[in-house]
């Protein structure tokens, strides 16, 4: 037999070498193919066709819930599966995979995802609903880059400032109960603090409204000085938070449990803890829904992505959402402003929308929606902190 | 329909005669799919790593610039704050071993010495019942049972006490209840493997249990602990979640985890920290011995 003088160890190797150079050669073949199959998505779709049966979408918790996507999936016939993600950086990886139609970016995803080329412009003609969304949510500098649109607008809302009202008295009006070292310390361990670089932008807005000297024009545009007086800040911060979140279900056991007290939040949590009977509170309407430094806020974009499997369904999607009726249910389960102007007249609540102030551009003005960090911030001297700088910051903050 | 027939056969026959006695083939045929899943799937996967790591990023797209650059490693050298998260999970890696073998020993002596057929029984089902849950429902339970108002601190408030809350204590806790059962078994088969016979010579030729335990059970059981801490040590190492949930202390994954979406050169680069330090603990582990029955 000719095994006889054969080693096992040579034997190994050989098989080793043969598979390298067989995966090598399938790695270039499907090269070949994704180059050639892959050359028309830098468009925007010309014709929405027949639906492809199914859409897989990335969403905040609470964007795509049977009451709305049931009756999308037997309208068009596109099945939805969804992914929930609670951070913008999330969002941003799970579009890396490939495996998604589509995402609600905040403004804080969109221009990463537009540059890293996950994304594809959105061609607004094929969605009919378009028309009637607010204006000044179009064209705005998080859903369209160089003149081309490249989404459609879901909803957009403030981070809320949430205490429980049996452990917080009186009811805050500003966000000092969470920066100012004095009154914040009244609250020590029992603090609540969103775990993502983009929270630099609140201490930002703080800032801006507390130190003028600072300079601060817009959160998300920090040069050295600025952005070190919000570290410090946040620094200063740390001792007294008692739980940083990052999803939405964390918080809710953690406001839930009596671990904390007080925190940043959004109305999805809100809302959960109040229907669990938890007596939280938030900024109320005798003080415009906001504490008087304003506060960071969203405002969220459907996009497609560039190699979208179902593109059909995703265009289906994209005007399904901001059809009046629905967008309407859409931004009353979640408490947040509609996208679509004619939302307004199909709100179960006939106030909804003069409550959330959708219909008042100047109301927004207090809100800094999220943004991505750039090194540019328009002076034209690259003087910025840049995305990259915020998550190494956030860091080195909770230490 | 009858040529096609004869056409498989012959290819059939053919590929039989291709294999037959030539062992060589055979066995490359037969290992093809698991080393091919060793060298490409893992080490290829590690590899990809290692060179990420000496690459940087676009800072708007996260996309990655693939040139050599030690700016990476720079940053990690000169920013205290990933030596303290290093350090950290070290520690806590080490404490929870040192907790999960003390706690394991004494389990694993009685189920492989002591327990009757029955008793053994039941104790590896009760040891390896928590493992068919879900890691996130059991950090999730302990969560709720760490929580203020949870059962923890309604147990002791009678006795005027208060549990130890979300932090540091909690994640060496949770840590040292998820990777009991992998500490239990090492040490439970290396028991199992020493002949009573060596214990009752040594009680024959006068030494005191706690003698027999030092002199005897102890060094043959040794190799097995350290082969159940490479389980818990690297178990910690590795984890995110439990910090996450339990404290608000950042772990490395933790940091691997918030650079991943935007800076995967950084994120490759903390990762070398863990592997550097695992490769560490595997040569002290060979040393003394873990390797040699396992």
């Amino acid at each position: 037999m000719s095994n006889r003088d054969g080693n096992p160890a040579r034997t190994a190797w050989l098989v080793v070498a043969g598979l390298v150079v067989f995966m090598l050669a399938l790695a270039g073949c499907g090269g070949g193919s994704d180059s050639t199959s892959g050359g028309s998505s830098d468009e925007a779709l010309q014709k929405v066709g027949k639906g492809e049966g199914e859409v897989s979408l990335i969403s905040w918790a609470g964007y795509v819930e049977p009451e709305w996507s049931k009756p999308f999936e037997q309208k068009t016939g596109c099945k939805v599966n969804n992914k929930e993600a609670g951070t913008s950086d999330e969002m941003v990886e799970l579009m890396k995979t490939g495996q998604y139609d589509g995402v609600s970016a905040s403004g804080n995803a969109t221009a990463r995802l537009v540059a890293a080329g996950l994304v594809a412009p959105v061609n607004t003609d094929l969605v009919p609903n378009y028309k009637t969304v607010f204006s000044d949510l179009k064209d705005q500098p998080y859903n369209t880059f160089e003149g081309v649109n490249y989404g459609i607008p879901h909803g957009r809302g403030a981070n809320l400032l949430m205490w429980n009202g049996s452990d917080v008295s009186p009811a805050p009006d500003s966000w000092d109960v969470m920066f100012d070292p004095k009154v914040a310390a009244k609250y020590k361990g029992k603090i609540s603090v969103y775990d993502e670089s983009s929270y630099i932008a609140d201490a930002a807005m703080y800032l801006k409204y507390h130190q003028p000297d600072l300079g601060i024009e817009n959160p998300y545009e920090l040069n050295e000085d600025q952005f070190n007086a919000a570290i410090d800040l946040l620094k200063e911060q740390q001792a007294n938070v008692g739980e940083y979140w990052s999803e939405a279900a964390k918080q809710i056991s953690a406001f839930a449990g009596g671990d904390v007290t007080v925190g940043t939040t959004w109305q999805y949590q809100y809302f959960a803890l109040k229907e669990e009977g938890v007596p939280v509170k938030a900024s109320p309407a005798s003080q415009g829904f906001l504490p008087k430094e304003g506060a960071t806020g969203w405002s969220d974009t459907w996009m497609i992505a560039k190699d979208a499997k179902h593109p059909n369904c995703m265009y289906e999607w994209m005007n399904w959402i901001i059809e009046p009726k629905i967008n309407a249910e859409v931004a009353e389960w979640f408490g947040e402003a509609p996208a679509q102007e004619l939302a307004c007249k199909e709100t179960a609540n006939k106030n909804f929308c003069a409550e959330y102030h959708a219909e008042e551009p100047e109301f927004w003005k207090r809100v800094y929606y999220w943004e991505t960090p750039l090194a540019d911030c328009g002076n034209g001297e690259e003087d910025c902190k840049d995305y990259n700088d915020w998550v190494k910051a956030w860091t080195t903050i909770k230490g | 329909m009858s040529e096609t027939v004869a056409e498989k056969r012959s290819v059939s026959h053919r590929l039989s005669d291709l294999f037959h006695g030539r062992e060589r083939l055979q066995v490359g045929a037969l290992l093809a799919g698991p080393v091919g899943w060793l060298v490409i799937g893992y080490l290829g996967s590690l590899a990809l790593l290692l060179v990420a790591a000496f690459w940087s990023v676009d800072p708007l797209s996260g996309l990655t610039i693939k040139e050599f650059t030690l700016e990476n490693f720079e940053a990690l050298w000169n920013e205290p704050v990933y030596r303290t998260i290093a350090w950290r999970t070290i520690r806590t890696a080490l404490l929870v071993t040192l907790t999960d073998a003390i706690i394991a020993f004494p389990i694993a002596f009685y189920m492989a010495k002591v327990a009757s057929r029955r008793g053994k029984a039941l104790l590896v089902i009760g040891i390896l019942l928590p493992l068919w849950s879900s890691y996130l429902v059991k950090v999730y339970a302990w969560r709720t049972l760490l929580s203020a108002n949870g059962a923890i601190n309604w147990a002791l408030e009678p006795i005027g006490l208060h549990g130890p809350g979300y932090g540091t204590t909690a994640v060496w806790l949770v840590f040292s209840y998820l990777w009991l059962p992998f500490m239990i078994l090492p040490i439970y088969a290396g028991l199992e493997r020493i002949p009573n016979s060596l214990i009752s010579a040594s009680e024959d030729l006068g030494a005191s249990p706690f003698t027999t335990f030092r002199r005897v059970i102890l060094p043959l059981s040794f190799p097995a602990v350290v082969a159940g801490s490479i389980f818990t040590f690297s178990l910690t190492l590795g984890d995110y979640i439990t910090p996450r949930l339990v404290s608000n202390d950042q772990f490395i994954g933790n940091v691997i985890f918030s650079n991943i979406a935007n800076n995967q050169p950084f994120a490759a680069a903390l990762a070398m920290i863990p592997i550097v330090v695992m490769i560490a603990y595997l040569l002290v582990a060979r040393k003394l011995g873990a390797f040699e029955h396992v």
